[in-house]
């Protein structure tokens, strides 16, 4: 037992320097999901509007997000944006931004659907009542959009918190970037280490993404059972 | 006429290319009770929809308490706190409890103090015997009660005027009375305004001071409510009284 693979994780400050990097990828997951989703609200809202010029322009703006890998939109930013612009971000900036403009980009496609699907007397009978068109988002549409959507908002952010893996691609020092280091610094000492940290990093992912995953479904079943309940 | 509250003058309207209302006139005073009737798809709800700025009007004028209604939404948004409207389908807000679907006009729009507007709520829903449905969602109400809400919350902002589109049509049959009762007392005891669409004859004879009757988007008919039950001027009317076997 003197050369367990586990004991990897007990050598020096590898479980701290571990947590630590947990605790890098999970701010900038906050931070960008927090900015997202306020963002992607308000780009949702005005792409119910009939104003033409803004919904093209809102739509490429989703779809070229939607289209290009994250893993490019990483390089993009961190390898051209300084090159082309002069403009010197460190790596867990860049990440942020980028996740920040990604999730803005797909939670307005959520808000947008949920908003053009609550029924059209809904806002007809908000208007009767004299509601003016920010009153009638405000108090009808929206909180009745956010409950449509909510389900599918914790499933982006579950696949934001899981694609933060590809952060150690920019050279920011997230979980798998340090568990990296970890094994191949312990290599020759533990040889099954890979297996032990790896476990851990898969644990910590775990552990946050499936109380989401957990919620989300149970949100869309109550949500199910209450319309079939009408 | 003094105390005229509405009157449309050739108003046309279309879908596309559909000619839907053709050259409506007819005025309103204070305290009449008018209702609309006609066969299904008659234009009957499109005509009243157009009377608060639901439905935009190709041409003609709307004159509301001898003002000329400019129809853009910035008018329509301040008419509509003295034109109410109640929809067959209720349509009251699901996520707000009772209290709140009907202070949100009154407290929001017309920014008046929310306890002196509440205690008049109170009166209202005890008037209607829901007092005790306050605080819950529209959910757990009937449709017969959800109705009684919406009309409730309509005339939480003290309209002068009433819009009812079929509000008793997708009700259980022994809900129906419970609704027409209220616009009943509206009628009798508060002298309201009001334009009614209904398929409920013995009900709309029973209310109406007159009645305008519709068919592909015309006024065909447009007479004292006696009048029209007993003996109706034209053949087309004859007929829709019988297809309602009245």
């Amino acid at each position: 037992m003197a050369h367990s693979g586990i004991n990897v994780l007990f050598e020096g400050t590898n479980l701290t320097r571990l947590l630590l990097g947990m605790w890098t990828t999970f701010k900038i997951a906050a931070v960008a999901i927090i900015i997202g989703l306020i963002i992607g609200v308000i780009l949702g809202i005005l792409r119910t509007f009939h104003n033409p010029i803004l919904r093209f322009i809102l739509r490429i703006y989703l779809e070229f997000f939607r289209i290009v890998p994250t893993v490019v939109l990483l390089f993009l930013f961190y390898y051209i944006l300084p090159r082309q612009m002069n403009l010197h971000m460190p790596g867990t900036q860049v990440a942020t931004l980028v996740f920040a403009l990604w999730v803005a980009a797909e939670m307005s496609d959520i808000v947008r659907g949920a908003l053009i699907s609550v029924p059209i007397h809904q806002k007809e009978s908000g208007l009767a009542i004299g509601l003016n068109r920010f009153q009638l988002y405000r108090y009808v549409l929206v909180p009745q959009a956010v409950q449509l959507e909510l389900p599918a908002t914790i499933n982006l952010v579950t696949r934001v918190i899981k694609t933060t893996s590809l952060l150690m691609l920019i050279s920011v020092m997230d979980v798998v970037n340090i568990g990296q280091q970890i094994v191949e610094a312990n290599n020759q000492k533990y040889p099954t280490g890979v297996f032990w940290i790896y476990g851990l990093i898969f644990l910590l992912y775990f552990l946050i993404d499936y109380p989401l995953s957990w919620w989300a479904g149970r949100l869309e079943k109550k949500r199910l059972e209450q319309a079939n309940g009408e | 006429m003094a105390n005229e509250v509405l009157k449309v003058e050739h108003l046309e309207k279309y879908y596309q290319k559909k000619h839907v209302l053709h050259d409506i006139n007819f005025s309103i005073s204070k305290g009449e009770v008018i209702t609309l009737l006609g066969p299904s798809g008659s234009g009957k709800s499109t005509l009243i929809r157009c009377l608060n700025g639901l439905e935009d009007f190709r041409n003609g004028e709307i004159t509301f308490e001898n003002k000329k209604v400019i129809p853009n939404e910035k008018n329509w948004q301040q008419l509509r706190q003295k034109i109410g409207m109640v929809f067959q389908s209720y349509d009251l807000f699901p996520n707000l409890t009772v209290l709140d679907n009907i202070l949100l006009g009154p407290t929001k729009v017309q920014k008046r103090n929310v306890d002196e507007v509440k205690q008049e709520v109170d009166e209202l829903l005890e008037k209607v015997d829901l007092l005790d449905y306050k605080n819950v969602y529209p959910r757990q109400l009937s449709g017969g009660q959800k109705q009684r809400i919406a009309i409730v919350r309509a005339l939480a902002l003290h309209p002068e005027f009433m819009l009812f589109d079929e509000v008793t049509a997708s009700l259980d049959p022994e809900m129906v009375r419970g609704v027409l009762n209220i616009i009943q007392d509206l009628a009798d005891e508060d002298d309201m305004t009001m334009i009614i669409v209904t398929h409920e004859m013995n009900f709309a004879q029973q209310i109406a001071d007159r009645v305008l009757f519709l068919k592909d988007g015309s006024i065909l008919e447009d007479t004292p409510g006696k009048e029209f039950f007993k003996n109706p001027a034209t053949d087309q009317a004859k007929e829709f009284l019988q297809s309602m076997n009245f």
